[in-house]
């Protein structure tokens, strides 16, 4: 038996121009082979899988690329700017995504420290600047202040993508404030971008009212990919849901749920 | 320079591709170097001197020697 419940109205995922299925965005990176790869894309539902670009293994030329594991009809192929250090090094990688692929969007990384992979504010700006000029689709991966934020949409991005935590750490949501002032005051779509680690993190993630989620490790390093990207799925769904059904205030004192009155003698 | 020694100096030059140098032919194209290569235009990206030659200009720049190329591609990543 199967119970219909009435579900408040949303309107579906849309970056610039582009309405996508799922608000779940999944990265390619990390799996331990490609089959497990597929198997957690398609579990995931997502749509958006995002690739880096990369030189060419002359010595391994025969293997094949990720594109013959990525069908281009199925998946919108999102490229990165990972491993950029600088503005000139993301507007050269990007320059090249585009010629790759299949789209103008990008997901912008300038990245200013190696151990935390924590964006450099400067140095993405100045890129998103150039980037947004050549008519690029920016979606602009940085931290999670608000001032960062509003300059990259004043900038002209198509979406802010506040991280999480950092990189691979699977801390999840660290800072939930900053994440839905964040989303309360920009126009642009928030996605956050990195660090969520288990489905629980994509779950109150959604609920600060983002407007998706791009995660990679939390998929690619689960002992079951596949399952993980299932709940992720759920996660990502039940996470929106709760957001538009309107949660409960919070309360410092216990208000009782059953009467108090009618109590015996 | 006589004719003979001018056509062997004018027969390999040395490039360097993905950060290795390579000796390929006077006058090879970039069509030709992905072909020496075994590399399918329709996924690499070729960058040449820091420009990006569009698959269908390939066949029509010349390497000279000293050029770098830049031969990417998509891989994993998130």
């Amino acid at each position: 038996m199967t119970t219909t419940v009435a579900a408040p109205v949303d309107r579906p995922l849309t970056i610039g121009g582009r309405e996508f299925r799922s608000r779940l965005l999944v990265g390619t990176g990390k799996y331990k082979d490609n089959r497990t790869m597929i198997r957690a894309l398609e579990a995931s539902g997502a749509e958006v899988v995002t690739v880096a670009v990369r030189r060419v293994d002359l010595d391994r030329r025969h293997e094949q690329g990720i594109l013959y594991h990525l069908d281009p009809s199925r998946f919108f192929l999102l490229a990165n700017t990972a491993g950029c250090y600088t503005a000139d090094e993301a507007v050269r990688y990007a320059r090249l995504a585009r010629e790759a692929g299949f789209n103008e969007f990008i997901k912008l990384e300038v990245i200013g420290d190696q151990e935390t992979l924590l964006p450099d504010s400067e140095g993405l700006l100045q890129a998103a600047r150039t980037l947004v000029s050549e008519g690029f689709q920016v979606m602009a991966y940085t931290n999670e202040d608000l001032i960062t934020a509003l300059k990259l949409e004043d900038a002209g991005c198509a979406a802010v993508m506040p991280l999480a935590s950092p990189i691979g750490s699977g801390l999840g949501l660290l800072n939930p404030y900053t994440v839905r002032t964040i989303k309360r005051r920009l126009k642009v779509p928030v996605i956050v971008d990195a660090g969520v680690g288990t489905a629980s993190d994509a779950c109150v993630t959604m609920e600060q009212g983002v407007d998706g989620i791009l995660m990679n490790t939390a998929l690619a390093l689960a002992s079951q990919p596949e399952s993980m990207a299932r709940a992720m799925g759920l996660a990502v769904e039940a996470g929106r849901l709760a957001y538009l059904a309107g949660r409960m205030p919070r309360r410092e004192i216990a208000v009782p749920s059953s009467p108090t009155t009618g109590l015996l003698d | 320079m006589t004719n003979q020694s001018a056509q062997a100096a004018a027969q390999a030059i040395t490039v360097v591709v993905n950060g290795e140098p390579r000796e390929m032919t006077s006058g090879a194209s970039l069509l030709d170097l992905l072909g020496s290569l075994d590399l399918d235009p329709r996924v690499v990206v070729v960058e040449h001197n820091r420009q990006i030659v569009r698959r269908p200009g390939l066949g029509a720049v010349r390497l000279q020697q000293g050029d770098q190329v830049e031969l990417v591609h998509f891989v994993g990543g998130g």
